[in-house]
């Protein structure tokens, strides 16, 4: 159990701030991830919260103790780093145990614990090998299971799936999902920049614009209603589609936006008429991508397409799900 | 498959380089083991290419005198053997009973002479001297004969050098400077260069910095200061304690530069796991660092302990010359005036020399060349 405050942060490394003002709250149990593209500083946040990196101003808050000033070992968290950090000369009992033996326990109870550990990750069978004997996967349940040993009340995860292949990846986010549900007051916070990891582990998102939070919420309200066009940008693949100009100025807004999944397509009639420049058909559905007179859309059709490249057609934005943005890119509703 | 065996002219270069540095390394040394373990007197005749060889010498000896001849059918015959009493061995190949040709007869012939007289000899030096009337005199004929020599190899001249000669005591002596000169730089460098990587300091780059600045002072300039540190302090001149300490302050720099960069090498991440799992800077230090920059520890555990092992001026300046404190280099070096000439000699003592750094180089030679990519490859 263990609540997470974060007020007014910032971070600089000399002349270069990082973090400007993050003020969140993460409330104890729940699965909290950060996003943003390379360079946001969400890793920096997370470092903070560990206190690998000291906080230049701003008050960091762990069970309501101010934390700023305490090491990473005292502040009841477990980290589980990018690279697994595993200690390469040691065996996989001796990585897991290592925590617990800083700790001064006695052997015995390691022992038991270890144990433990290794059968809820199914790392029994490997507890004398060294990391290198290990598959990518279960190096990084190792790397887990150190960060289970502990007891501590709140993990953090640094990208911990961008070094595993495709397969493993889905597996291993499963997983990790199912870990969370086995231990439901165990706060998690978790950085990546694949917003699929984001929107299915996560119960909330932070989204992360150079340094500054962009937005707060579940999955569906970034979906939504994102709170601003950098937010709307990010989340969703493809991309949302951006109209500025004439037809924004008709519809109220600086900033026009609509999924591609909101587009309807038609052969005959619509709202916008465009050619097809290019489509990508992946069975399950479609994307093309119109060249219209306010740029290159996308579009999603369901299934796989009938029109070819270089046919016109007729794009209509769901009126219910459009998004407008005003002249700072904040929404308007 | 035929790609990989085209033959480019840059692996061609290269290994040709390769060939010619193993060859200029190879043929000195073999030429000094197998010269050290030669004959003395063939080292002077012959070079040690021809040591496999059978080589030819000559030599004389009387045969038996006239109280040993029997009589049989009317003839008078002395039989023997030439290499009794002698010192020569071998195979004889020749004789002839003037010094001028001693090679005037094949071995296994029976040779005639005007006055009647017949000789036999055979390879392994028993003869047959005939005469038609009764010899005289009371010494025996001279006979001259060339004898093949198989190649020989002998220890004798190692037991020499060694136990009389002084360089098993020297050997020793060296062994005693250089192990700990060895051992006390490394336990130093590794915690300087441990804290000089991961720790926050205050001035950390400057130390750094003056660290890599040392590294090109020369030895000599420090000479006479650091004599005179010594002198005055009593305790350390002419000591072994001393000669120790002076090889450690001589070898840190190189030590914390290199122990440095490795250590600044190893991947951030587990120095900072170690950090969150409650390890402080000396458990770190000691159970994730220590035991992962072995490589970078016993590379310049190799160059230091060569480099110690082949000083001479340090020791002669800071330790004595007695026979309890000589180092071999210095042994090597009297050796040189004092048995100039003796080949048997000063080829078994240098090559007592260069046995140790030669174990020491084949025993710990994977870490040699990964020690040289030290810092240049992430996680070495």
């Amino acid at each position: 159990m263990a609540a997470i405050k974060l007020s007014k942060i910032n971070k600089s490394y000399g002349t270069v701030h990082i973090l400007k003002d993050v003020s969140l709250e993460i409330k104890s149990g729940e699965f909290m991830i950060f996003v943003g593209p390379s360079g946001c500083g969400k890793s920096t946040l997370l470092r903070s919260i560990c206190g690998l990196e000291n906080i230049s101003s701003g008050v960091l808050e762990i069970d309501n103790a101010v934390v700023n000033e305490v090491p990473p070992s005292k502040r009841g968290i477990a980290m589980v780093f990018q690279s697994y950090a595993l200690y390469p000369h040691m065996s996989v009992y001796e990585n897991i145990s290592f925590a617990l033996e800083n700790q001064g326990l006695p052997r015995d109870e390691i022992k038991k614990k270890v144990e433990k550990v290794g059968e809820l990750l199914q790392l029994t069978p490997y507890l004398t090998r060294l990391p290198k004997a290990l598959s990518g996967g279960q190096r990084q349940r190792v790397a887990i299971g150190r960060a289970i040993v502990r007891g501590a009340k709140v993990f953090l995860f640094d990208e911990p799936l961008s070094n595993l292949d495709a397969a493993l990846r889905v597996q291993t986010r499963m997983e990790i999902a199912k870990l969370k549900r086995d231990m439901p007051n165990t706060t998690m916070v978790y950085v990546t920049h694949d917003q699929v990891e984001a929107m299915t582990l996560a119960d909330r998102i932070c989204v992360l614009d150079q340094g500054r939070i962009a937005q707060v919420g579940t999955p569906m309200e970034l979906y939504d209603r994102p709170a601003n066009v950098f937010v709307a940008g990010f989340i969703g693949s493809p991309k949302m589609n951006f109209i500025a100009g004439e037809f924004a100025k008709n519809h109220k807004c600086t900033t026009f936006g609509i999924r591609p999944e909101h587009l309807t397509i038609a052969k005959s009639k619509g709202a916008i008429k465009g050619v097809v420049d290019y489509s990508e058909i992946l069975g399950s559905d479609s994307f093309l991508y119109v060249e219209t007179e306010h740029g290159l859309l996308t579009a999603r059709e369901i299934g796989k397409t009938t029109v070819k490249n270089g046919e016109t057609v007729w794009l209509t934005p769901d009126p219910k799900l459009v998004h407008r943005f005003d002249e700072t890119g904040k929404r308007i509703d | 498959m035929w790609q990989s065996i085209k033959l480019e002219p840059s692996r061609f270069v290269l290994h040709f380089a390769v060939l010619l540095i193993v060859a200029i390394w190879t043929f000195p040394t073999a030429g000094l083991l197998v010269s050290s373990l030669r004959d003395k007197d063939l080292i002077a005749t012959s070079g040690w290419w021809t040591a496999l060889s059978t080589t030819d010498r000559s030599a004389q000896g009387r045969m038996a005198a006239a109280d040993k001849q029997t009589s049989k059918d009317g003839k008078f015959e002395i039989s023997g053997n030439i290499f009794d009493g002698t010192e020569v061995s071998g195979l004889v190949r020749a004789f002839g009973l003037k010094v001028q040709n001693p090679s005037e007869f094949a071995v296994d012939t029976t040779a005639t002479f005007d006055d009647g007289k017949t000789l036999l000899v055979k390879a392994d030096g028993s003869y047959v001297f005939t005469s038609p009337v009764a010899f005289e005199g009371d010494r025996g004929q001279r006979l001259f004969y060339i004898t093949s020599q198989p190649p020989k190899f002998t220890t004798e001249n190692y037991s020499t050098v060694l136990f009389s000669e002084g360089i098993g005591r020297a050997f020793i002596n060296s062994l005693t400077v250089t192990i700990p000169a060895t051992i006390i730089p490394i336990l130093f460098a590794a915690f300087a260069a441990y804290a000089l990587a991961w720790m926050k300091l205050p001035g950390r780059g400057f130390i750094i910095a003056v660290i890599v600045g040392l590294l090109v002072v020369p030895l000599q300039m420090s000479l006479i200061p650091l004599l005179k540190i010594y002198n005055a302090s009593g305790f350390l001149s002419k000591t072994y304690l001393g000669i120790w300490l002076a090889h450690t302050g001589f070898g840190l720099p190189f030590a914390i530069y290199l122990l440095r960069s490795y250590i600044a090498g190893l991947p951030r991440d587990l120095i900072e796991s170690a950090q969150v799992d409650g390890a402080n800077d000396f458990k770190i230090f000691l159970r994730i660092v220590l035991p992962l920059c072995f490589p970078a520890l016993a590379s310049f555990a190799i160059f230091q302990f060569l480099w110690v092992w082949n000083d001479l001026l340090v020791a002669i300046v800071f330790l004595g010359s007695g026979e309890e404190q000589l180092v071999l280099t210095g042994k090597l070096n009297g050796l040189l005036g004092s048995r100039g000439g003796n080949w048997e000699i000063l080829t078994a003592s240098a090559f007592v020399t260069i046995i140790v750094p030669l174990t020491v180089f084949f025993a710990l030679q994977r870490y040699f060349v990964r020690g040289l990519l030290a810092g240049s490859v992430k996680g070495g």
